[in-house]
């Protein structure tokens, strides 16, 4: 039997990876083109600053946008801090124990959840049985526990990154704990930290299953945190579904890509910019 | 019973005994350190000269699987007795490590983050801090227009000389060195041993190092460690031409180690 040459190999290995991820940045480009292209046209400046009108068939979505802001950003502000609070005890705070196994463990099952189940959930606790009822403020706290695990495993990884010899620097020159917690180890880890905030606050904007149960649907604009809201992908996925309008469906789609793709670019710029490289 | 040289000791050592997970890395060592005096420390790898250094400054306390028996007195108190200022006795006595590890800031930023630590906000007397321990480290010429450029721009050696400026700038009573010099090149080592000699004017120094000839060149009295145990120590030209015990010998004229 003829054995391939280790060249032709290396050739044939090369081409068939390059293939592989020719197919995976393809597939990405086409779907969002397909999008852009079908949505884009219909963006206009009374899209985005007008209610929508006859169940979303006219009109904009500034509602939509406003629901999207709030509950989104509301479920980061409540999930950042807990999440870093969370990983800085894990990393600085306790010494590798089955505590922290168990927790971590946790951390990952919650990531690999469904988010209908957290909408579920989020539905049954927060809605009902606390009264909060479909609001801003019970789809937030839903998507606060559903990212909570992404925070604190992104902020673990930017605080495990930070060289061990500061901490002892930072000791050596007479710091408490907290000093050098506050002062070396988070600010040294703040890109990235930053970097799986703005990531989380993406998903939380893109969301769709778990505010449907929590946040609601209603089409006004909210007035207050426990106002019913519904956001732009539950927008999408109600027009789209129900057959309202697919050309103001794919706008509101485009609007939903832009946005998060104009993060996710912040979030790489934080990445890469903001991390002080070493030496 | 207090004999003259507890009186003249500015750290006092008795029995230590240093156990990591329990396997035992310094035993039952006795040694004092004076005011004003320069002792190096020599020996082999893993004879414990690093442990010791970081027990004076309870950076060992760093590693859980810690223990120790005997005790450190600094001015006659036990730096471990339980209601010790850590963060004090860390400015007390300062370190400066093997490999220069400036933090990622500015030159100026790495120099007042231990008096900053410390509560000191006064301008005057941080610029003040700055200025002399930068002077006394021989590092203001090359680094004065450019306090506030990054740390990590500076040559290796540079960065070393602020390593031990940062550390001077807490004004530290004892100043513990871990083979500051084991990376650099001729020119900063010269410039970091000259400052260390004029620094004796104010403080103690305790120096671990791998090199003999820095020992000689820059120490009062040289101590020996051997496996965990001081072998023994004195006077540096003694230890260097009549050492009392022939492992020190063997060392010195570098039969092993």
């Amino acid at each position: 039997m003829r054995r391939v040459s280790p060249r032709t190999a290396q050739r044939i290995v090369v081409s068939i990876m390059w293939l592989l991820a020719a197919a995976t940045v393809g597939t990405l480009v086409f779907i969002i083109a397909f999008i852009l292209v079908h949505g884009v046209p219909h963006i206009t400046w009374e899209f985005l600053t007008q209610s929508p009108v006859s169940m979303g068939r006219k009109g904009g979505i500034f509602p939509m946008i406003v629901g999207t802001a709030m509950v989104a950003g509301l479920a980061v502000i409540i999930a950042a801090p807990i999440g870093v609070a969370t990983a800085v005890y894990l990393t600085e705070y306790t010494r590798e124990s089955r505590i922290t196994a168990v927790i971590r463990f946790g951390a990952d099952c919650l990531a690999g959840i469904p988010s209908i189940i957290f909408g579920l959930f989020g539905f049954v606790f927060f809605t009902i049985t606390l009264g909060m009822g479909l609001s801003v403020v019970s789809g937030a706290l839903t998507l606060a526990l559903m990212v909570l695990p992404t925070i604190v495993r992104t902020s673990e990884e930017a605080i495990r990154a930070v060289p061990y010899a500061y901490r002892e620097v930072s000791y050596g020159l007479g710091s408490t704990r907290w000093q050098m917690v506050t002062r070396v180890v988070l600010q040294s880890a703040l890109p990235g930290i930053c970097t799986g905030i703005v990531l989380s606050l993406g998903r939380s904007i893109s969301e769709t299953a778990a505010v449907m149960l929590t946040a609601g649907s209603a089409l006004g604009l909210p007035s207050s945190l426990f106002d019913s809201s519904r956001t732009l992908a539950l927008h999408f996925y109600i027009l789209s579904r129900e057959g309202v309008s697919m050309s103001n469906a794919y706008a509101t789609a485009s609007v939903l890509i832009i946005s998060i793709l104009v993060l996710n670019v912040f979030a790489y710029w934080l990445m890469h910019k903001l991390v002080r490289k070493p030496r | 019973m207090t004999d003259s040289a507890e009186i003249r000791a500015k750290v006092r050592v008795r029995n230590l005994t240093v156990r990591f997970a329990g396997k035992e890395t310094l035993r039952n060592l006795s040694l004092d350190i004076y005011p004003n005096e320069r002792l190096a420390i020599i020996g082999p790898a893993s004879s414990g000269k690093t442990t010791f250094l970081r027990c004076l400054n309870r950076l060992n306390d760093l590693q859980h699987t810690f223990s120790h028996t005997g005790e450190i007195l600094l001015d006659g108190k036990d730096v471990y007795d339980p209601d010790v200022d850590l963060a004090r006795l860390r400015r007390r006595m300062g370190m400066v490590y093997a490999v220069p590890e400036p933090l990622p800031w500015t030159i100026y930023e790495n120099l007042v983050f231990g008096a900053r630590l410390a509560g000191i906000r006064d301008k005057d007397d941080l610029n003040e801090r700055v200025e002399r321990s930068l002077k006394s480290a021989y590092l203001w010429e090359e680094t004065k227009d450019r306090l506030h450029q990054p740390a990590h721009n500076l040559s290796g050696g540079q960065q070393q000389r602020l390593c031990l400026a940062r550390v001077l700038a807490l004004k530290p009573e004892v100043l513990l060195l871990d083979e500051p010099c084991s990376g650099l090149d001729p020119i900063s080592t010269a410039k970091i041993e000259d400052a260390l000699v004029e620094l004796t004017a104010s403080l103690s120094i305790v120096l671990v190092t791998n090199n003999t000839k820095q020992a000689s060149r820059v120490s009062d009295r040289t101590a020996f460690f051997l496996m965990g145990e001081l072998i023994e120590v004195g006077p540096t030209q003694q230890i260097f031409t009549t050492p009392a015990h022939e492992r020190t010998d063997a060392y010195i004229t570098g039969q092993f180690g």
